[in-house]
């Protein structure tokens, strides 16, 4: 895995990317244990539809309940996500978005009472097979959170983390893919002097593009983001929306977001989710021009939620 | 207003209360300090330290009890920290929390509570004599672990449990393992917190004289051990065999031996207390 890594230039990440394809298998070097392309679902029928569905979406939802003990917190979600799109959640408080988002790189694994039924496919591989190597999946959907979360250590820690666990030791190759992304997130010019600060000295917006930073440092293919700019200033909250709608070019996004304007201005698609349902999902425009259903309408319009 | 008023006087009243408390166990502590420094402190010089025990007073010193006491505490650490700060790692990170993990976490607790006597006797029964090991320092070293165990395994949960979830999710969602995360985060992140918690663990440790007494710990070792198979004898101990004896002379080697110990103590808790500061200065979340 190490030789892999080092033989890619450091130029574009997505340059490299193979996209739309079983990206688990071609991560994966000899020396790994190869997860089996034939994908093993508690539904045979649906497997075989998706053949020709694998090429077309990178991300694929089928029937997903979840619960946490007995409480259904999702009912039956069906979705499709396309390769370099911005999808949406939106909806009340409590309706589902955080735990749906959760489930697409699975960590929700650490609830104890989490439980999943359904299956969701990530460039046509079940993520709930039992042979995923969960450390693999993280590494291609990667995850920013509603608060920043920096670790205690210094700026460039923070970047190469997802490397070092990785293996990487090669230090040029490290500080390389440090400025990388830390440039592609625009923070590069602010923190190049200061890079072995902690990074809890950094403002808010500044740590919170560290983190979506350090996430760019071990080229996912998705990126989930759950409200990544509600805990943060208006000024900083533009930023983040600037660099999403960025990073749109090489990467598909996934967001929650409460905020109906950022939903509209920085997305492709929209899925409005109401009490572990989802209503309704389309493209963004139609969703907020020609809600079809009344509930999204009010949602969305500001009526209740 | 009158309210207000009669809020501010209990607030008073309580202060008040809580000051003089708190100066009770000072004062007493103080006292006692007192009286063991003014009998003891003449005694302290290097020849007390450096001399094996005597039937005189006046040559007696406390260097094989000190060494005893060094290679105990050397053993309990080497023994009891990484086996305590595994069985915590294991309690927090990794255990479902199931019911079974509520009875044993409970079961914990209790055991810090355990007077020291029993474990005195169930190191004398296990390690002394069905292991063999004999009154040695590794027999008393084993005992005073199983002791200071619930104590190193209580505080280090506590500290892992400080450390913010949202770390543990950051290290995940870049594709760290449990064991990653746990190395390389959560371990660094409540170190000083571990620490601390082990050194003030060993402190009690050095002050127990009951369970090495009931494994075989001698009154009166002619040598410091020089193996961990060699049998031994502890400064709590000395301390306590001076005290019983006639002597005047004893009595204030008694003292003088307290101080010490009392140093090491203090010394050892002040160490604690500097790591803990440094880690917090480090890590603010
Ligand atoms: N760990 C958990 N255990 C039990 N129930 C949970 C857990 N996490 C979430 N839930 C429940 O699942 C439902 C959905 O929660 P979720 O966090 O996904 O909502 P959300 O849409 O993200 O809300 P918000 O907009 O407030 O972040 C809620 O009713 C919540 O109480
Ligand atoms: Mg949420």
């Amino acid at each position: 895995m190490k030789n892999d890594l080092i033989i890619l230039p450091s130029a574009q990440p997505s340059f490299f990317k193979s996209m739309g394809s079983d990206i688990i298998n071609t991560k994966t070097s000899s020396n790994e244990p190869v997860i089996e392309s034939e994908v093993i679902t508690n539904n045979q029928e649906i497997t075989s539809v998706k053949k020709s569905e694998k090429k077309e979406y990178q991300i694929l939802v089928k029937n997903v309940n979840v619960f946490y003990s007995e409480f259904q917190a999702l009912k039956d979600i069906n979705m499709e996500v396309s390769p370099k799109s911005i999808t949406a959640f939106i909806g009340p408080s409590g309706c589902g978005k955080s735990t749906f988002l959760r489930t697409l790189n699975r960590m929700n694994d650490y609830i104890d009472s989490f439980k999943i039924k359904g299956d969701i496919f990530i460039n046509g591989k079940n993520i709930y097979n039992e042979k995923i190597i969960l450390e693999q999946l993280r590494k291609d959907v990667g995850m920013v959170f509603q608060k920043p979360n920096p670790f205690p250590k210094s700026i460039l820690e923070n970047a190469i983390y997802g490397l070092r666990i990785q293996g990487i030791k090669d230090k040029s190759f490290l500080a390389e893919r440090a400025e990388d992304s830390l440039k592609q997130v625009g923070l590069w010019d602010e923190v190049k002097d200061n890079l072995k600060k902690s990074a809890l000295a950094l403002s808010g917006g500044q740590q919170q593009r560290l983190c979506i930073a350090r996430t760019l440092a071990v080229e996912p293919e998705i990126i989930l983001m759950d409200e990544p700019t509600s805990a943060l200033d208006p000024i900083s909250t533009g930023r983040i929306e600037e660099l999403i709608f960025e990073l749109k070019k090489n990467y598909t996004i996934v967001i929650v977001t409460h905020n109906m304007q950022q939903a509209s201005r920085i997305s492709d698609n929209t899925a409005f989710f109401y009490l572990g349902e989802l209503v309704e999902q389309g493209k963004t425009n139609d969703i907020f021009t020609n809600p079809k259903y009344k509930r999204t309408e009010n949602y969305i319009t500001g009526r209740f939620g | 207003m009158n309210k207000i008023r009669i809020n501010r006087l209990k607030d008073k009243g309580f202060s008040v209360l809580g000051m003089v408390s708190t100066l009770f166990g000072l004062i007493l502590l103080g006292v006692l300090f007192g009286d063991i420094i003014i009998e003891g402190v003449q005694r302290i010089n290097w020849d007390f330290l450096t001399n094996l025990p005597s039937r005189k007073p006046e040559k007696s010193g406390i260097f094989t009890a000190m060494m005893g006491s060094v290679w105990i505490l050397l053993l309990t650490t080497i023994i009891s920290f990484p086996i305590g700060v595994a069985a915590a790692v294991y309690l927090e990170e990794y255990a479902t929390k199931g019911r079974l993990s509520r009875i044993l976490e409970i079961n914990i607790s209790n055991l810090a509570g355990v007077p020291s006597i029993i474990y005195g006797l169930l190191g004398l029964e296990v390690f002394a004599r069905l292991m063999g090991l004999g009154p040695s320092v590794l027999a008393g070293s084993l005992t005073l672990s199983l002791l200071i165990l619930p104590i190193i395994i209580v505080a280090t949960r506590e500290s892992i449990k400080a450390v913010p979830s949202s770390i543990r999710d950051a290290s995940f969602a870049l594709g760290a393992s449990k064991w990653q995360t746990t190395y390389f985060q959560v371990l660094p992140a409540s170190f000083g917190g571990i620490l601390t918690g082990v050194i003030l663990a060993l402190s009690r440790a050095v002050g127990e004289a009951a369970p090495l007494i009931v494994v075989g710990a001698l009154a009166y070792v002619p040598f410091a051990p020089k193996t961990p198979m060699d049998e031994f004898s502890v400064m709590p101990i000395q301390i306590f065999n001076w005290i019983s004896r006639p002597q005047h002379g004893f009595i204030v080697n008694a003292s003088a031996a307290i101080i010490v110990l009392l140093v090491i103590t203090f010394a050892m808790n002040g160490v604690a207390m500097y790591l803990r500061s440094r880690w917090q200065k480090r890590i603010k979340w």
